[in-house]
This record gives structure tokens, C-alpha cells and sequence, in this order.
């Protein structure tokens, strides 16, 4: 007997929209959240572009106290609780003021937190001054002071927790959270990841000399997912949240239901059979897809639409052959896939919950979102699908069964399988 | 007359510190920061730093020990610009 689940609220801080609001009016319209930055240029970096977040705008007193707000600097951190807080308002939820909600957790993943603090921190220690950090190196650096900074505002009684797993921690979060109230566990639980900005987190991946170097003057052609002309990842910050329920909850308090999730996978390649620590073994993508249908109780011939990870790569006709092989489903009659990533770029930790948000978007709205920046569709694709599977812009869709998936590096995979709830 | 002022800068570092609930009124010489103006032990970490930073003055860890409550701080204040001028 396992419960249903479904999305009861949606909250997102993302370099092309800081609420839902504008995050969903960005991916309608094609707008894009990459920018030049001026500080990756006078750093040396060789792509000086990149997706954040401008919170300039938000007033972080709704977010924070002014305790919490006294030296804090981390990036990722803001955009998370940012994220956290505004889905749990949209769910119609209160904070739980004086005793925990024993129902109620929070499954919050990130891949580093707090890197700036972080950097504080080393050259105050390197001074030998470790007794003027002040209270807060810890809490602001620790992966999981993102669950812990939420799970105090909202007064989470359930599991508190962080998980990690690269570019897949977003997605891997839901199908935590799922399990969770699929299993009886828990009533609600708050899902999502977050991921600092700045050089400290992107100079890695710069030099790995696996993002694009010929678009520091214009940003917004830069993030070319399923393009011929793809040149590597954008990266990319932010967090996406969402509010999972047992259906039963949701029903009871008259919530509004975005959509019901009906399961998915998660899994390794091993690091074999052409998997690596930076390149997936394709066998566990196909199985991850094959058994995220299984667990939620769908066939390969009901899935309408996929938002893929598709990241601009060399590595996105890989992936594309990958689901048609795994759903055995080719050329037009495979279905509709798109990319949120030509719109903010590849947002490595939150990358799976802010796409999740946007897939989940999707179904509530029946639309599909135009990929940005894939006129010039890459042959390798086409070999294996229809063009017209890949929406250049946007337009109405009637879809009731999405599949959505990440990968990371460390050879991991996730696939969730979102359903529209009518 | 320089201990009142020293009181009105010590105030308003505790100010951004206290709950929601406690009054910036209600902190007297006699307040203890945590048991009387419910302060978090961990950011009496922190009043320590942003008062060395006020007062230009270096607090041991004994200092930080014996500085229950706001009449404490004050004289620890009072004895380390002191020591500092002397």
C-alpha cells in the first residue's frame, strides 16, 4: 500500500526569475537569465558568462531575521531558503510557530554551501585569528545548513535532511521526499537543492575547460542544449523548491494540486562500461529510465513529454539515444523533448529542482516550453529523433504523463515521472 | 557619564541580537544575556567580536566566561580600555 503524491506548492530562485511568477514568464516567453559578469573576466576565466539570481530586488527581512542576516554570505544558502519559504507559502502552509509539525520534513540537497564564508573563514584561520569567526562559519558552511536554516523557520518535525549527488541532487531530493510520504512516513515534505554562485564554485568546471569560451558578448545565444553549435555548459546558481504531499493531506485542507508524482529511479553506472567519474555509463541511464516507469506504474508509450539534462555538451545526442532506446520509441513517434537550460544555464546542484518546478509547470499550464537556442538541431540527433519532437518555441500541449531526468557527475542518475492531476 | 555611553553603545550591539520578543527597553545593567534577555549562548559569540570591534579592546576567553550579564560586560569593558590606555 503505498499513498499518492502530489506537488502542492512551488517556490524557485533562479537566474531567470526570482519568484514563480517571473520564473514561469521567463520560460513562456524565451527570456534568458545568463549574463556577463564582469567578475569572471578580471579573474582570467575563459567564460565569463553565467546564470544567477539577482536578489536585489528581494527584500531578504521576509526571509531572514536580522540575526541571521548579520554576516551572512552564502549565496547558496539565501536562494534556497528564498526558494523553500516562497513554496511553502504557495502551498498555502504555515510556519509551525510553536511546536514541530511531526508530519512535516524537508529533504534539501546542495553540492558545496556557502563557499564564501567558507573562503572568510580560511583566511582568518591562515591569520591565526580563528577566534573572530563568529558564530556562523559553521551553520552557513555545512551542506546541510540549508535543511537546517529551513527546518527552523517552518518548525519541521519529520526528517530534516541534505542530500548530494552532483548535478543529480535536485531530482534525487523529490524521489526522496516521494518515498517518504509513498511510504507512510510523512505528510508533507519540502524538496529541493540549492547551489552557490561565484568563481569559487565555476572556476572548477572553467578549468576543466568544458564551458563556452566564444560567447562572453553575448550571453544569451551561450547555452545551445541539442544545438550542432553546443560549446559546452553555461554555469549556472539558484534553488528550486517543491512542496510534496500525501494526497490524502492535500485533499483534506482543500489545497491546490500542480500535479500528482508517480514515482522514478535512481541509480549508478558504476564508473564501467564507458562510465566515468565525468561521463555516464549509458546502460544506467537506460535502466534508471526503464525502472523510474516501472516504479511508477507508466509505459514507455504514455510518456508525452521529457525534460531532459541536456546540458549543451558533446554528451546530449548520447542522451537523446539513450531514451529512445530505453523507452523504444524513435523518430516521430518519440515524444516531445525540450531543455530549460538554454533559458539559465546548467544550475549543477539545483539544476534538477528548478527543471522539476519548470516540467511541473508545464503539466499544471498544459504547455510545452520552446528549448532556446537549438534552431540548428545537432545531426547526431536527428538521426535518432524527429525534429518536431524538440518545441523551438512555446505552445499549448495537452500532456498528461512527464518524465524528468538528471545526471551527475559520479556516474548517478535520477528519472522522476510527473503526472497531470485532473 | 562616559559608563552611560559606554551602556548606549553596548545596547545597541545587544539590540540586533535579542528574540522578537524582548523589549531593547527592557535591557538594564542588571539584564543576564541569556537567562533575562534570552540571547543564544552561540551569539554571545558574536556580541563578544562586534564589541572588541566597538571598543577596540581584545576579550579572553575568561573575559568571555565572566561576562554573564550587561553590568559584567560594561566593567570588562572599563578595565580593558584601561589596560589598553595605560
Amino acid at each position: 500500500m503505498t499513498n499518492r503524491v502530489v506537488v502542492t506548492g512551488l517556490g524557485v530562485c533562479a537566474p531567470n526569475g526570482v519568484n514563480l511568477e517571473a520564473f514561469r514568464n521567463s520560460l513562456e516567453n524565451g527570456s534568458s537569465g545568463i549574463r556577463f559578469h564582469e567578475e569572471l573576466k578580471n579573474l582570467n576565466f575563459s567564460c565569463q558568462i553565467a546564470g544567477k539570481p539577482n536578489i536585489d530586488e528581494v527584500n531578504l527581512n521576509d526571509y531572514f531575521t536580522n540575526v541571521q542576516l548579520k554576516g551572512l554570505n552564502s549565496s547558496g544558502l539565501v536562494y534556497g531558503v528564498i526558494a523553500g519559504l516562497d513554496a511553502w507559502e504557495n502551498a498555502g502552509l504555515q510556519k509551525n510557530e510553536t511546536e514541530p509539525d511531526w508530519d512535516s520534513g524537508i529533504v534539501f540537497g546542495t553540492g558545496i554551501l556557502g563557499v564564501d564564508k567558507f573562503r572568510e573563514a580560511v583566511y582568518k584561520v591562515d591569520q591565526g585569528d580563528v577566534r573572530r569567526l563568529g558564530s556562523t562559519a559553521v551553520i552557513q558552511t555545512m551542506a546541510s545548513g540549508i535543511s537546517a536554516f529551513l527546518g527552523g523557520m517552518l518548525g519541521a518535525g519529520n526528517q530534516v535532511t541534505t542530500n548530494s549527488s552532483a548535478c543529480t541532487t535536485g531530482t534525487e531530493a523529490l524521489l526522496m521526499g516521494y518515498e517518504r510520504i509513498a511510504s507512510g512516513k510523512a505528510q508533507r515534505m519540502l524538496v529541493g537543492s540549492c547551489s552557490d554562485s561565484g568563481p569559487y564554485v565555476w572556476g572548477g568546471f572553467d578549468a576543466m575547460r568544458i564551458l563556452p569560451n566564444k560567447y562572453n558578448d553575448h550571453p544569451e545565444a551561450a547555452s545551445r542544449p541539442m544545438s550542432a553549435t553546443a560549446a559546452g555548459f553555461v554555469p549556472g546558481s539558484g534553488a528550486g523548491a517543491l512542496v510534496l504531499e500525501s494526497l490524502e493531506s492535500a485533499l483534506e485542507r482543500g489545497a491546490h494540486i500542480y500535479a500528482e508524482v508517480l514515482g522514478g529511479a535512481s541509480n549508478s553506472g558504476g564508473q564501467r562500461n564507458g562510465g566515468s567519474m565525468t561521463a555516464p555509463n549509458s546502460a544506467a541511464v537506460q535502466r534508471c529510465i526503464t525502472d523510474a516507469l516501472k516504479n511508477s506504474g507508466t509505459t514507455a508509450a504514455e510518456i508525452d513529454t521529457i525534460n531532459g539534462h541536456l546540458t549543451a555538451t558533446t554528451k546530449d545526442p548520447e542522451e537523446i539515444k539513450n531514451w529512445t532506446e530505453a523507452l523504444g520509441r524513435k523518430d516521430a513517434d518519440f515524444p516531445t523533448i525540450n531543455s530549460f537550460k538554454g533559458h539559465f544555464g546548467h544550475c549543477l546542484a539545483a539544476s534538477g529542482s528548478i527543471e522539476c518546478v519548470g516540467t511541473v509547470l508545464q503539466l499544471a499550464e498544459q504547455k510545452l516550453y520552446g528549448s532556446l537556442n537549438c534552431a540548428d538541431i545537432h545531426p547526431e540527433i536527428t538521426k535518432h529523433i524527429d525534429s518536431s519532437c524538440i518545441p523551438q518555441s512555446t505552445r499549448d500541449f495537452a500532456a498528461k504523463i512527464s518524465a524528468k531526468a538528471s545526471f551527475g557527475f559520479g556516474d548517478v542518475n535520477a528519472c522522476a515521472i510527473f503526472k497531470a492531476y485532473t | 557619564m562616559e559608563n552611560q555611553g559606554q551602556l548606549a553603545s553596548l545596547t545597541k550591539i545587544i539590540k540586533p541580537y535579542l528574540p522578537d520578543d524582548v523589549a531593547i527597553e527592557s535591557v538594564d545593567l542588571n539584564s543576564h544575556f541569556i537567562e533575562n534577555l534570552n540571547i543564544n549562548s552561540a551569539n554571545l559569540v558574536d556580541i563578544v567580536l562586534d564589541v572588541e570591534d566597538e571598543f577596540d579592546i581584545r576579550l579572553e576567553n575568561e573575559d568571555m566566561d565572566r561576562m554573564q550579564t550587561v553590568k559584567d560586560a560594561l566593567e570588562i569593558i572599563a578595565l580593558k580600555t584601561k589596560e589598553k590606555e595605560a
